[in-house]
């Protein structure tokens, strides 16, 4: 075997300099930096972001061009993600990646439904997917209120000749209430080549359960405490799956293996299994 | 017919398939042991547990390395009170033998977990004395040798199923603390577990692990895990070896076979492979032992010692 069949070694992590920094909402700011590796990241897929001597953290792509310019969309949760929203442009990080599959491509019909930083992924979907003109896009985006939407501007953009919905819980934007809501509608009356989201578990279960109902297809991004990221200590496992190899992406037919876990249950640091 | 070919006795348990899942990989959960075995491993060793929980570390707890992976986990385990939850949920999924791996920071405490997990149903233990990268365990136990044999002792002493003790390679005279381990009760050697490695970023000056040092393994430890089985089945003939370090191919399992393991373990491969890892060595190792016209892969075991 060659070295160069090791993905291990074509791995190894790369230091760089963020390149630009943009606050999208009081809690969420992208990160642009140069990355060969990522370039041709597909989406769906994740890397993990070494933040110098305090933590590696997984995150989607938002972003990656045939140059190699990578973007991420992170919100301000925790330790981690608190001291990156400190970091300026010229700061130095850690990449590991891409990670993980991708969504698929497809044509026709397609609904895109994203919840908070979960929509990063399905942006850098639907750019991918509006190069083809066969397609009708319908994109739904919720946040609590007005000012934690994200991506507003990049989506009216992509969704030009489709549809963009937007909720919020406080009804300062869009339709008042959750995401979920105008989806049993549309399922009702349409029926749709591809569905795929991004968001908090929960909305991914209320998802699937609405799409199983009205036998149509959807692909969901999970997310889980990840580790190694290659698919080896088992700290991101939902069923038999790996979320960092397996996935992030699950299908229908995955999400129904799965489903005494998903949005019920996942592992803790310990391992141990505990309610979401 | 292929099956027997690959069959193997092991201490008291017999492994449809020679290979079996390393400790530290997969090994939180019933169900993916379970699509170990489904992708071909004769047995899988669980995560190491220990009496009470702990989180491991920080992340980054892995380096992919040049040739391999760095790793410090911590030996993050939910405690064996939680985890005998698990080891029920896996003997009602399959039969194929649980090798639980135990962890304590003290001889009681090895025995306290290794009789809760023997009475949940494990199939056989293997005491982790080895591990490169938690205080006041591992190999701190495994590299001195009264303690080591305090330990297996303590453990012998409460279950009547097989222990297999893994052994650190990161020790000086690796043959004198196998003949420690085997003359306190041993049922089995795991040889070897990672060796004690960093990596450190040129550009931030700083070591990458959050716990700075940790165990390297995968095809950078292969020929060094090897040189370890093949040291100590030249010294010591009937005590039976697990062959564990960078084992990716079929090519890898024989060699270890040759230098005198009866069995082998796989972790880092199913990385840059899959869980299915196991089906594509067993296919090999059974052509190949077709093409040598051997019955049975414990012909081929310690071949490499005859002169």
């Amino acid at each position: 075997m060659k070295l160069s069949d090791y993905l291990t070694a074509a791995n190894t992590m790369r230091t760089i300099q963020i390149t630009k920094i943009v606050t999208e909402s009081p809690t969420v700011k992208t990160y642009t930096f140069t990355d060969k590796q990522c370039a041709n990241a597909k989406p769906g897929q994740f890397l993990m972001l070494w933040i110098p001597g305090v933590d590696e953290i997984p995150l989607s792509i938002l972003n990656a061009t045939k140059e190699g310019e990578i973007c991420v969309a992170v919100k301000n949760v925790g330790t981690a993600t608190q001291q990156l929203h400190a970091m300026q442009t010229g700061a130095t990080i850690g990449i590991r990646g891409p990670f993980g599959n991708n969504f698929t491509q497809n044509n026709g019909n397609i609904l895109l439904i994203g919840g908070g930083t979960g929509t990063a992924p399905l942006l850098f979907l639907s750019k991918t997917l509006t190069t083809n003109k066969s397609k009708k896009l319908t994109f739904i985006v919720g946040a609590r209120t007005k000012n934690e939407l994200l991506f507003i501007d990049q989506l009216n953009k992509v969704c030009q000749k489709g549809n963009f919905i937007t909720t919020t819980n406080d009804g300062t934007y869009g339709i008042q209430g959750i995401v979920t809501d105008p989806i049993e509608h549309l399922l009702l009356q349409e029926k749709f080549d591809a569905i795929y989201t991004c968001g908090p578990e929960v909305m991914v279960k209320k998802i699937f359960e609405t799409t199983q109902k009205h036998q149509q297809p959807l692909e969901a991004s999970l997310e889980r405490l990840m580790r190694c990221g290659i698919g080896l200590c088992g700290s991101c496992v939902i069923g038999k799956y790996r979320v960092c190899k397996d996935g992030p992406i699950f299908n229908n037919k995955q999400l129904t293996e799965i489903k005494n876990e998903l949005g019920i249950s996942k592992l803790n640091p310990n391992g141990n299994k505990t309610p979401i | 017919m292929e099956g027997s070919l690959l069959r193997v006795q092991l201490a008291g348990l017999s492994l449809d398939y020679p290979g079996m899942l390393a400790s530290g990989v997969l090994g939180y959960s019933a169900e993916s042991m379970f699509r170990v075995i489904k992708g071909g491993a004769g047995a899988v060793v669980t995560k190491s547990v220990g009496l009470y929980s702990r989180e491991g570390y920080a992340n980054p707890t892995v380096v992919q390395a040049k040739s391999g992976l760095i790793n410090a986990m911590g030996l993050p385990n939910p405690g064996i009170d939680v985890y005998v939850g698990e080891i029920r949920h896996v003997k009602a999924l399959f039969c194929q033998p649980l090798i639980v791996s135990v962890f304590g920071y003290s001889a009681e405490e090895y025995a306290v977990v290794a009789k809760k997990a023997a009475e949940a149903g494990a199939d056989a233990l293997e005491l982790n004395i080895s591990c490169p990268h938690v205080k006041q365990t591992g190999s701190e136990i495994g590299q001195n040798p009264n303690l080591l044999s305090e330990v297996i002792k303590a453990v012998k002493d409460v279950v009547k199923i097989p222990v297999f003790v893994k052994l650190s390679p990161n020790v000086t005279d690796l043959v004198l603390l196998a003949n420690v381990a085997i003359n306190a009760g041993a049922d089995a050697l795991t040889i070897v577990n990672t060796l004690r490695a960093i990596a450190i970023d040129v550009e931030t000056t700083m070591p990458i692990l959050n716990n700075i040092k940790g165990g390297l393994s995968g095809p950078a430890v292969k020929h060094v895990a090897l040189r370890c089985v093949y040291d100590i089945r030249e010294k010591i003939e009937h005590v039976p070896i697990i062959g564990c370090g960078g084992i990716s191919n079929w090519q890898d399992a024989v060699e270890f076979f040759l230098a005198g393991a009866n069995a082998i373990q796989v972790g880092t491969a199913i990385g840059y492979h899959s869980p299915e890892v196991f089906q594509t060595i067993n296919q090999g190792i059974t052509k190949y032992l077709k093409r040598k016209q051997f019955r049975s892969v414990n012909e081929i075991v310690g071949l490499s010692h005859r002169r």
